[in-house]
């Protein structure tokens, strides 16, 4: 996939005027944030978890050569291959490699955001293979020829209607005149048409959410059930992982499983929890004949030295997303890069460069409500916080800008001048709006005054009312 | 260059990559100190301590049994109670009648299932693997989680993990002393078993979906149904 971030501003300005997004994206709210924080609040040893997946994920980075060297030992041991990729043409190269080894035509593919990263179908395709998405929401946007829109609900941005559309036009096999407007008749349908997709495949390839350096095993976080169909019956299963997945034993990652569906879903657990350890054994009834895991690095390494590294204690629950206003307002998509949302503008200048990613940084209301929710306790706002100075300090955003914010910072910092500003600014502003207690514009607040009024300020500047000794009550508690 | 070179050299790049990063003290600094430890690492893995429990599942057996039951109706799943493993092949004949389905039965190939007496009800039982024509399938569990009503599985010659996502109805026979507070509890029981198996499955309710506008339908890609059976009552008195 190639970023488009750099174009956040307009494909945020289209998503906003995008009448079908803005209703699917109605439904995050009961759906995402309502589930999410009833089964949180079932568990009263919620935020306890938190601190110690933090622990955990902090040690295991901290000796994460230590832990994939691990890792690979044991995957080695259960009868599987390692294979390690510093790039993302890396990875394609031995996964298309290791499919032409297994004389495959159809391959399956389970939900994985590192092969949207490294876009994977696109290297199949061009490869001769054909790949087919088994995650409902990724098969739906596989057929409309789109990315993801959300970590865990990739066509999140569609309503029903669409996906309808979507069917009829790829389905061609079925009656045209079939009833297809519910959501359950369009998942039978997707069911019916995958199974023979299942069946058919030579490889398998799935994500991982853990990798589990006790035992070599990986693992997947799924509801459907189309993942372990991906990687049970197929003779090869190939599994694609960044290497900040790991995890030290089966007892840690059940610690963060603990955190995982409920901040995701607002399940209390997934409907399946798989672990995989090797290939089939000798007396194994079914299973892969051959198991791969490719570990792919793509930055990862060079971003634990930077100020976002806690950015690698994500899990891809989505929280911060489902809980962002902002994302809320423009979906996934505008943000232009695999992960959106908070954790993806972390993520992403650190990723795919700082040049690439800017806007997304910016992208923020910091009101923290993706920190409050992260179940990993990443400082979104922290870090990127820590990327708008880093595109300061380069000089990358606009020259306006960046002149303006010399300016104010000047003034802030002597504080007789800065008083003098704010109580010439208040009292201009104040006689402006003597009349209608509010501004119609005001020069530099276009943004807010074009859509709504600007209130008039009253009575003076804070610091002035502040030691003149006014103290009133609060007009209502702060929530922090 | 071979695969096997080009990895190699992958390796070799990304490891010394972590290995300047991991020195350059940043991480500690965002991290509370966390350090790189090998020895620490490795008595971690050693140790394989246990992380917080949630205190509900601090009861007797018979507590526990009823929070496994609660817990996995609350996920859609449906549990019948037996007395003894005998009652299996009806219960297993009556749910199906009941379900519309088929009268045709894959069962794992565990000796204490297939050795009863299917010839007294009218379904045709088989054992193996699945395969796509299977509509149903008995299997047995390794344990099932009290925490949230999630069944273990482990793949083995008893256990054909295609039996657990193929079929349209998935029925698993579990005893009582099978039922353990958390999943931790699971684990200690499937290392006493031997090596790890190809395959772990932790199940809670049958296959779902909310990626159409987040309305959960049931079944999506496996089972569409998950019937427990749960044999026999909890061992009296003995508190955990």
């Amino acid at each position: 996939m190639q970023p488009t971030s750099l174009a956040f501003k307009e494909t945020a300005r289209r998503a906003l005027d995008d009448a079908q997004l803005q209703r699917a994206l109605l439904n995050m709210k009961p759906g995402f944030q309502q589930r999410r924080a009833g089964t949180v609040a079932k568990l009263p040893e919620f935020d306890a978890l938190r601190d110690q997946a933090r622990a955990i994920k902090n040690h295991t980075l901290a000796n994460l050569d230590h832990y994939l060297t691990r890792f690979e030992a044991q995957v080695q041991a259960a009868g599987g291959h390692v294979h390690w990729a510093a790039t993302a043409q890396e990875a394609t190269d031995i996964v298309v490699a290791l499919c032409r080894a297994a004389g495959a035509r159809t391959v399956t593919k389970g939900k994985s955001m590192v092969a949207e990263e490294i876009a994977l179908n696109d290297a199949l395709q061009a490869a001769g293979f054909h790949p087919l998405e088994t995650d409902l929401g990724e098969y739906i946007i596989q057929l409309r020829d789109e990315c993801p829109s959300h970590i865990i609900a990739p066509a999140l941005h569609l309503t029903r209607q669409q996906i309808t559309r979507t069917f009829q036009e790829a389905h061609t096999h079925l009656p045209a005149d079939r009833p297809l407007d519910e959501p359950r008749q369009l998942t039978d349908e997707a069911r019916a048409v995958l199974r023979d997709g299942f069946l058919g495949a030579d490889v398998g390839i799935t994500g991982a959410n853990f990798l589990v350096a006790e035992t070599g095993s990986t693992v997947i976080v799924t509801n459907e059930g189309n993942g372990d169909l991906t990687q049970t019956l197929p003779k090869t299963h190939i599994v694609v992982s960044s290497i900040e997945k790991v995890v030290p034993t089966l007892e840690d990652t059940t610690t963060i499983l603990r955190l995982l569906a409920r901040s995701a879903t607002g399940q209390e657990f997934s409907a399946y929890t798989t672990f995989s350890t090797g290939p089939r054994r000798a007396d194994d009834p079914d299973g892969p004949e051959a198991f791969h895991v490719v570990l792919v690095d793509n930055g990862r390494a060079a971003l634990l030295a930077t100020e976002a590294a806690e950015a690698l204690r994500c899990i891809r629950c989505g929280a911060c997303m489902n809980h962002c206003p902002v994302y809320g307002a423009v979906g996934g998509h505008a943000y232009g890069w695999v992960v959106p949302g908070p954790i993806g503008a972390a993520l992403d200048p650190g990723l795919i460069g700082v040049e690439t990613a800017r806007h997304l940084p910016n992208a923020s209301t910091f009101c923290g409500r993706c920190e409050s929710v992260c179940p990993m306790r990443i400082p979104l706002t922290t870090i990127m916080r820590h990327w708008r100075t880093q595109e300061h300090a380069r000089k990358l955003s606009p020259g306006r800008i960046r002149w303006g914010l010399g300016v104010w910072a000047y003034v802030a910092a002597r504080p007789r001048l800065y008083r003098l500003c704010t109580r010439l600014g208040v009292a201009a502003m104040a006689w402006v709006g003597r009349r209608r207690g509010h501004l119609r514009r005001w020069p530099g607040a276009e943004g807010w005054t074009r859509y709504r009024d600007l209130p008039a300020p009253q009575g003076g500047t804070f610091v002035d009312r502040w030691q003149r000794g006014e103290r009133g009550a609060p007009a209502r508690e702060t929530g922090r | 260059m071979s695969l096997a070179d080009a990895s190699a050299a992958a390796r070799a790049r990304i490891f010394a990559t972590l290995g300047k990063s991991l020195s350059a003290g940043r991480l500690a600094a965002a991290t509370d100190g966390a350090t790189a430890d090998p020895a620490a690492a490795d008595a971690r893995i050693a140790a394989r301590p246990r992380g917080i429990r949630p205190a509900r599942v601090d009861r007797d057996p018979a507590g526990l049994i009823a929070l496994f039951v609660e817990q996995a109706v609350a996920v859609q799943a449906t549990v019948a109670r037996l007395a003894k493993p005998d009652a299996v092949p009806q219960a297993v004949a009556d749910y199906l009648a009941e379900h519309n389905q088929p009268a045709r039965l894959r069962c794992a190939p565990q000796r204490w299932l297939t050795g009863l007496d299917w010839a007294a009800t009218a379904l045709e039982v088989s054992q193996g693997p699945a395969a796509a024509d299977d509509t149903a399938s008995l299997t047995g569990a390794v344990v099932g989680v009290a925490e949230t009503g999630t069944l273990m599985l482990a793949s083995g010659p008893a256990g054909p993990t295609t039996l657990n996502f193929l079929p349209d109805t998935h029925i698993v026979a579990l005893r009582a002393e099978q039922v353990v507070a958390s999943y931790e509890d699971g684990w200690d029981r499937i290392r006493a078993a031997g090596p790890m198996p190809r395959t772990v499955n932790m199940i809670t309710g049958p296959s779902r979906t909310g990626d159409i506008e987040q309305v959960i339908q049931l079944g999506a890609h496996g089972p569409r149904r998950l019937h427990i059976l749960l044999i026999g009552e909890a061992a009296a008195g003995s508190a955990r």
